[in-house]
């Protein structure tokens, strides 16, 4: 799965020790809605283990970029990226890359909890199967068994795997897209908003999750809430109408800012 | 006369209306204290004060009047306590027809006398009409104008009219429901009388020309109703093999596929196919599809009929697309954006989203849009009466003419018909049969689609 082309592994050489190596890029990406621009002349690094946190108020571009790394923005007919995004070194709208290929490495978690009219068990068996990832039953079930407990949704469900998926619980829904997504084993998640439609209690559990799942996966995150993204994050990029604001470690992000703006937004001054 | 008095009653309201809107407006009620009703209310509850009461008695009185006329005038017959009820029936006609100017034979003096009665009870009735009618209107109209004042409550009261007005709409369409079950069902009691119901129900030969007067030749008749049946759903089958697929596939192309340009000259295309008369289909399937149909069963050496289940089931089956793809349409479309995203972020294609994500979510949407469009080919008429054949037959070719529960029905009531002959009856029962088979159909259907509106 992880063949690294000669370019990734430049970049983790120039890294060097103390920085994780870039796993996604984007170079100048601009967005187009028709005649409207959403994004203009982005440049962003999405390092390997870590949680990126985009934040910014509403209408600044951070979910048009996230849904940029998945080609996601294909599904809009009206939708124009130009610039240059990659994965591992691979520009990814290249006419040559297969966007199912390229969605299979980076999956993707929506704001609102979007489990399939089906089983449990099936929406996690969903992706493993249409990829042919399995040969028999079983490993499947090992599959859908290993995705729900590194969910963390396991114990709640695994009495009740065939019973809807729609039926759970708001928190427990999000749990499940996310164990859906983990089931094809990306190498990137992307997760616009994943808490907005959750309670305090259900949030505190995705966001643990979050953190457990840096271990293997790439995380970039949207959120609004700024507590989150201190939480969650170890990198916070800044969005403004359509502008990268600043990007850096979230902690420096946190406590000095660069730009007046950051630092209006985090301390609630604006948006 | 009778129009002439809805005319009045409808200018009647008119003017009311005006004079309430306009005692509504009048500074008296507004100067004091804030009003409970814009004039227009005020109006509208005048209207309905003055066109409502005097509109139910003009119906109920013009539905009723005939009867209680015959009624009095029958009364005064001499000698009418002694005839039975049928020649009751045939002496008010007669008399009936005297009083209309229509003699066929020099009347009695009996009937001469009958006759001035009824015009003269005709002639006070339309005068009493007139009086209620004047004076329902007059009062209504007094009434309702007297009533407006600052704090009475005219938009309550008109939207409770309103309201009533359309429980009565709603109403409308169930009693005609049951009004038609009712007299299904009596004709069809009257054909269990004389043919047992086991032989209907589970008899397979339908020969139903029998003799309806002594010199006529024809057959002995038998009544079973199976080859019939069969044959409906032979061309029914048929018709859905045609339909569900075209109208499947079409629904999916259009929603998931076809761009916005060809999707806006197609889909109202496509709706258009629903709006043609059935009859129009039926010189289509019998001039043009038919013929093809049997060269075809001919040159490939199956014995073909000039008329075959296939051609009237065929064009059936693409009178039919456009039920169910536009049923298919909507149930694609009420699928949320959000799941064909789900499906597409974990890298799956288009095809395998709309096989493994979209149908099975919009399954119960299709399959109530195929139910609905069974039933309309169980109850389809036109098509097969000019393209379907006449005569019963079992069979399982295609290229054999078959008859339809609704083609004998037709045929049993042309011609002569007679209401005490199980031939005529008969085709109340075949009505009963299928009016009992789409409820059925429709009843699933309704419930498979409520189910979906559950399902996310």
């Amino acid at each position: 799965m992880n063949i690294m082309t000669e370019a990734a592994v430049e970049q983790k050489v120039q890294a060097g020790l103390n920085e994780p190596a870039v796993k996604m890029k984007g170079e100048s990406v601009d967005v187009h809605y028709g005649e409207k621009q959403a994004l203009f002349g982005v440049n962003l690094d999405i390092r390997e283990n870590q949680v990126t946190a985009l934040i910014g108020p509403s209408g600044c571009g951070k979910s048009t970029f996230l849904r940029c790394l998945n080609r996601m923005n294909d599904t809009i007919d009206i939708a124009r990226v130009s610039g240059k995004i990659t994965l591992d070194g691979e520009d990814v709208y290249d006419p040559k890359i297969d966007v199912v290929e390229l969605r299979a490495r980076v999956g993707m978690v929506f704001q609102k909890p979007n489990p399939f009219p089906k089983s449990i068990y099936e929406n996690v068996a969903y992706g493993p199967r249409i990829h042919g990832l399995t040969k028999n039953r079983a490993e499947l079930d090992g599959i859908v068994e290993s995705s729900l407990k590194k969910a963390a949704l396991w114990n709640e469900v695994k009495d009740r795997l065939n019973e809807s998926g729609t039926g759970l619980s708001g928190g427990q829904q999000q749990r499940l897209c996310i164990a859906r997504a983990i089931a094809v084993s990306p190498e990137v998640i992307l997760m616009d908003e994943p808490c907005s439609a959750l309670d305090p209690i259900a949030t505190a559990k995705v966001e643990e999750l979050i953190d457990e799942l840096r271990e293997n996966y790439t995380i970039v995150i949207v959120t609004h809430s700024m507590q989150q993204a201190a939480r969650v994050s170890q990198r916070t990029a800044m969005f403004h109408i359509g502008y990268l604001v600043e990007e850096g470690a979230t902690e420096k992000m946190f406590t000095n800012p660069d730009d007046k703006r950051t630092q209006d937004y985090i301390t609630g001054r604006f948006g | 006369m009778a129009g002439y008095l809805f005319g009045f009653m409808a200018l009647a309201a008119f003017v009311a209306a005006f004079l309430g809107a306009a005692r509504g407006r009048s500074k008296r009620f507004a100067a004091t204290e804030k009003t409970h009703s814009r004039p227009i209310y005020h109006g509208l509850n005048a209207a309905i004060w003055t066109g409502v009461p005097a509109f139910v008695f003009l119906l109920l009185w013009l539905l009723f009047q005939n009867s209680v006329i015959d009624m009095l005038v029958i009364g005064s017959y001499p000698g009418a306590d002694s005839l039975s009820g049928s020649e009751k029936n045939l002496l008010i006609s007669e008399i009936r027809q005297v009083a209309a100017g229509s003699v066929f034979r020099e009347p009695t003096p009996e009937i001469t006398a009958a006759v001035a009665h009824l015009k003269s009870l005709q002639a006070l009735s339309s005068w009493a009409m007139l009086a209620v009618v004047a004076a329902l209107v007059a009062v209504g109209a007094f009434l309702g104008i007297r009533a407006i004042q600052t704090r009475y409550p005219a938009r309550h009261s008109v939207e409770r009219s309103v309201t009533w007005f359309m429980m009565f709409s709603s109403l409308v369409a169930i009693l005609t429901t049951a009004g038609i079950v009712l007299s299904l069902v009596y004709e069809a009691l009257q054909f269990f009388a004389r043919v047992p119901a086991t032989e209907f129900l589970f008899g397979l030969r339908w020969e139903p020309q029998i003799a309806i007067r002594a010199d006529q030749v024809a057959g002995q008749g038998a009544f079973g109703m199976i080859p019939v049946l069969f044959g409906t759903f032979a061309v029914s089958a048929l018709a859905m093999a045609v339909a569900i697929p075209t109208g499947i596939l079409s629904a999916i192309y259009l929603t998931e596929y076809a761009n916005e340009r060809f999707r806006a000259v197609v889909k109202p295309l496509l709706e258009i196919l629903a709006g043609i008369p059935t009859i129009v289909y039926g010189f289509f399937a019998v001039l043009t599809v038919a013929p093809l149909v049997r060269s075809l069963g001919l040159s490939i050496g199956i014995d073909s009929a000039p008329n075959s289940a296939l051609a009237a089931g065929g064009v059936m089956g693409i009178m039919l697309i456009p039920f169910i793809s536009s049923l298919s349409d909507d149930a694609f479309a009420a699928v949320p954006r959000a799941i064909r995203e789900g499906s597409f972020a974990l890298g799956a294609t288009k095809g395998e989203t709309i096989r493994k994500v979209l149908l099975p979510a919009a399954l119960p949407g299709i399959v109530g849009g195929v139910l609905l469009a069974l039933s309309r080919a169980v109850g389809e008429t036109m098509i097969v009466v000019m393209a379907a054949g006449l005569i019963a037959k079992m069979t399982l070719n295609p290229f054999e003419s078959v008859t339809t529960v609704t083609v004998q029905i037709v045929t049993l009531l042309i011609g002569d018909s007679e209401f005490d002959n199980p031939k005529t009856l008969a085709a109340f029962a075949l009505g009963l049969v299928l009016f009992i088979i789409t409820l059925g159909l429709n009843l699933i259907a309704l419930r498979t689609v409520r189910k979906y509106r559950e399902k996310y």
